[in-house]
């Protein structure tokens, strides 16, 4: 039985939501895309990246997260929130080491079709963090290499929950958190080829990399090459 | 999870690859989410560490109360740097946020034992005596072998009461306050909470008996009562005071909390820092216990169960926040938690739980006794009853001062003999730095907040460099769970430090408010919320303090471009250093 609907705006367009829906899949059900980075259809809700950040009511809140409510007023692509979420994406690229040029994930990296999305182009005002981190390539089949990783810990919950297995997990505190293995390195682990943490569709990135299948697609066919993130889903706006 | 690994750090002095193995085998967790939870927190260890760690108070507060020759002293003597472990594993040497003892700076941790007012020379003793083999606690407080634990932590640590309320610190009739609570009906209880006005006291100021009444409102097999003893924010030592002078009345209090809202269990969560006053704690419970005021059918009241444990911390002062706290009694690295659910709704394992401060607890004891009306009358519009203020810094009597809400910030600074100030950190880093034109405004929840932390600047004080201070701070205790929190308080930090060298340009004021702007709206908890409060409230109040140190660009030289900085990683890397930017090298 599902319970009665009600509405909530976003950006002055009336919606329908269910009670239980969370703003974002509300908002996915109307063809409105509010931009994503930790969350992941599949997975559960994690509400990290904030790049999901709307104002809902006058607060700021993680659109992954918070529950619709009836008669809720949202705030999604005005031009204050494109601006806190240019910061997040930018402060992504400048916790980690991002050479799109040379990356395996270039083109069908959901980061990297965020900043040109949120018309990412000018020069940052950020500065650099630069961290050292070694690359794992000890496993037969994948190798993870976290100079890139956004720590949206997508391959944690996928790995956990879909593959129920527990291949990855965080470490540390504050800047020093970090995506980690079951063990002393990836082969020690029981990560396969086919567990879904591992496919192409789980990190956003380009962490997780499947051994003599990089560079397959060239780039210029890959997916975001050819249409902004967020197009397939409001493809089905329906106003 | 945090007791298994507390009791491996302090019997094998660090969490080896190995132990990860046998903890996780044994729980039936995997050994990367025993890696999380203890690289998570500051004072487990997966590297070594020795069979004495001492770790200094690096706050600021201690710093200018010099602490750094302190520092000196004790490498000397050890013969290891800050940070580092003897090559014998007798010695650890650690740097450590506020440990909450502020009133006695510079202070330190001895594994589990605390020294205070320390100078070179008691350092130097200390280092000696240690090294002779004397145990930590002798050295703390010698003679300390025939004492109860009660009287330790007494002499251990002054209490430094400065002014004694009407509520907490004054004379207090021991169990009136559960004694009338056991006459009434929990919603009785509820009521007169509310009545009386009492809003929360560890910072956020909820408005407790609503607190309480959603908990009980909320349909569920079990509930549960947690009493936040994290008292993380520097500055801020006044629940180290109730806990030594009024431990029954806070656990009168929670249980009288327990019987509003139907709990029958409970948890101390007692910051690692306070691991002194564990001992101490624990004969007061078991002593409640033994005379039938915890366990079954409290009081004689047949059905009215309620006991409770001490869950210690492991040194995050994020764990203060409730979510995180709640994480961290469940065993999970401290990360707060999504909200909604909200704790009185979907709390610890799941269930309701209310979270109340330890001060909060005490005064709900107080309310029970003396009515709602007693405690509603005092204080001001809003800001009912009386409040604890832990002063600290440049001022002639630091300490713990019980005053009325409402008092001007000029008064208490007469009080405390701290007239001469230039500043004043009202509420902690989390808080506002309030200047001399401002010291009019009056200590209440809608003006200047705070959940106790006060402390005095003199004119001798460099506000920038305290504002570093606190960024590294926030930079320190983030979690890292949100992207805003974990990298931008990194940026913000870097950009202090800009200016701090003299190398920021007058867009740079503006940067730092626009990404100040943007991690207090886009953090996830009240810690990114407020981290970046010390620059917005010194820009507000300061300015002179950013614009002095401004260069205005010239003509294509950008001063903010630090060739040393830029070219530090190259000269890692390389492991030389340049020709040309170091002068002394090829000399
Ligand atoms: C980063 C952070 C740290 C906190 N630290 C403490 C603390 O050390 N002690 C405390 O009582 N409350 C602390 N709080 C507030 C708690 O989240 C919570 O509001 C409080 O424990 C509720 O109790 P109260 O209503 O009695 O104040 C902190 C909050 C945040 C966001
Ligand atoms: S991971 Fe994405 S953003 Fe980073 S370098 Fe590769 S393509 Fe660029
Ligand atoms: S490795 Fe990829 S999926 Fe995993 S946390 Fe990092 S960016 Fe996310
Ligand atoms: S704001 Fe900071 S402390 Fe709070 S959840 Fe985010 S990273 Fe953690
Ligand atoms: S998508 Fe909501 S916080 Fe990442
Ligand atoms: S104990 Fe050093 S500042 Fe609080």
């Amino acid at each position: 039985m599902s319970e009665p609907a009600f509405h909530i705006t976003i950006d002055g367009v009336q919606i329908a939501a269910r009670p239980g829906q969370t703003i974002m899949e509300a908002a996915d059900e109307a063809g409105i895309y509010i931009p994503r980075l930790c969350d992941h259809e599949g997975l559960r809700h994690q509400g990290s990246c904030r790049v999901c950040t709307v104002k809902a009511g006058g607060r700021s809140v993680s659109a992954c997260t918070q529950p619709a409510a009836p008669g809720l007023v949202v705030e999604n692509e005005t031009p204050h929130m494109v601006k806190l979420r240019r910061d997040l994406v930018e402060m992504l690229f400048h916790e980690g080491n991002h050479l799109c040029p040379i990356c395996e994930a270039s083109g069908n990296c959901e980061l990297q079709a965020m900043a040109y999305r949120l018309g990412l182009t000018a020069p940052s005002r950020f500065p650099f963090l630069q961290p050292t981190r070694p690359l794992d390539a000890s496993h037969p089949d994948i190798a993870l290499d976290t100079n890139r990783c956004i720590t949206c810990g997508r391959c944690i919950r996928a790995s956990q929950d879909v593959d129920h297995k527990g291949v990855f997990g965080y470490v540390g505190r504050g800047i020093h958190r970090r995506v980690a293995v079951n063990g002393p390195d990836l082969a020690h682990t029981d990560a396969a080829i086919t567990d879904h943490a591992i496919s192409a569709e789980v990190c956003p990135v380009g962490c997780i990399i499947r051994k003599r299948v990089g560079f397959r697609i060239p780039i210029g066919e890959r997916e975001f090459d050819a249409a902004l993130i967020g197009e397939e889903i409001e493809e089905h706006r329906d106003d | 999870m945090m007791d298994i690994l507390r009791a491996v750090q302090d019997r094998n002095r660090w969490i080896s690859p190995e132990s990860l193995e046998v903890i996780a085998e044994r729980t039936g967790l995997t050994r990367i989410q025993v890696e999380g939870v203890a690289s998570f927190y500051s004072f487990f260890s997966l590297t070594p560490k020795g069979r004495v760690t001492i770790r200094l108070c690096d706050d600021i507060i201690d710093r200018f109360a010099g602490m750094e020759e302190v520092a000196a002293a004790l490498e000397e003597a050890l013969g290891i740097r800050m940070g580092e472990t003897s090559r014998d594993g007798a010695f650890s040497l650690d740097r450590t946020p506020c440990i909450g003892l502020c009133d006695q700076a510079p202070a330190a941790m001895i594994n589990d034992v605390v020294v205070t007012n320390l100078t070179p020379d008691r350092a130097r003793s200390i280092a000696a005596a240690l090294r002779a083999g004397t145990p930590p606690e002798e050295v703390a407080l010698p003679g300390c072998g025939g004492l109860t634990p009660a009287e330790r932590v007494q002499r251990m640590v002054a209490g430094n009461v400065r002014h004694a309320g009407a509520s907490l610190l004054g004379p207090v009739p021991a169990e009136a306050g559960l004694r009338k609570a056991l006459e009434m009906t929990p919603a009785q209880i509820i009521d007169t909470v509310e009545a009386s006005g009492l809003r929360g006291c560890g910072g956020a100021g909820f408005v407790t008996g609503r607190k309480w009444r959603f908990a009980a409102a909320e349909p569920a097999d079990r509930r549960f009562v947690i009493c936040n003893a994290d008292e993380g924010e520097p500055g801020t030592f006044k629940d180290r005071v109730l806990l030594v002078e009024r431990p029954h009345l806070l656990i009168e209090g929670m249980t009288i909390a327990a019987r509003a809202v139907g709990a029958a269990e409970g948890i101390l969560y007692l910051r690692g820092e306070y691991a002194f006053l564990r001992d101490h704690l624990q004969v007061v419970i078991d002593d409640r216990r033994a005379k039938g005021q915890l366990g079954q059918g409290i009081g004689g009241v047949p059905g009215f169960d309620f006991d409770l444990r001490i869950q210690m911390g492991a040194g995050a002062y994020i764990c203060g926040e409730e979510g995180a706290l709640i994480s961290s009694c469940e065993g999970l690295p401290g990360e707060p938690k999504t909200r909604p659910p909200f704790p009185v709704n979907r709390g610890y394992l799941g269930f309701p739980t209310v979270v109340n401060n330890v001060e909060t607890f005490c005064h709900a004891a107080r309310i029970l006794d003396r009515g709602a009306a007693w405690f509603h009358a005092m204080g001001t519009e809003g800001s009912h009853g009386t409040k604890l203020f832990s002063v600290s810094g440049d001022c002639l009597n630091p300490g713990v001062y019980e005053l009325p809400y409402g008092l001007e910030l000029a008064e208490l600074l007469r009080l405390v003999g701290g007239e001469d100030a230039a500043a004043v950190l009202v509420g902690g880093p989390s808080g506002t730095m309030v200047d001399r034109a401002n010291f009019h405004r009056r200590l209440t929840f809608d003006d200047l907040a705070t959940g106790g932390a006060v402390i005095v600047f003199s004119p001798r004080r460099n506000l920038l460099e305290i504002v570093e201070y606190y960024l590294s701070f926030f930079v320190h205790e983030s979690c890292g769970y949100c992207t805003p929190c974990r990298v931008g308080n990194v940026f913000l930090q870097q950009a202090i430090g800009k200016f701090r060298r003299g190398l920021a340009n007058p867009e740079d004021v503006e940067y730092l408010r626009d990404l100040s702007q943007t991690i207090i709206e886009t953090s996830r908890c009240g810690l990114g919320q407020t981290s970046p409060r010390p620059v917005l409230t010194t820009l507000d109040n300061f300015p002179l303090i950013y614009s002095a140190v401004i260069k205005p660009s010239s003509d294509r030289v950008r001063a903010s471009f630090d060739v040393q900085s830029a070219i530090d990683t190259a000269r890692k890397l390389a492991k030389r250093r340049s020709y040309i930017f170091d002068r002394d090298f090829g000399e």
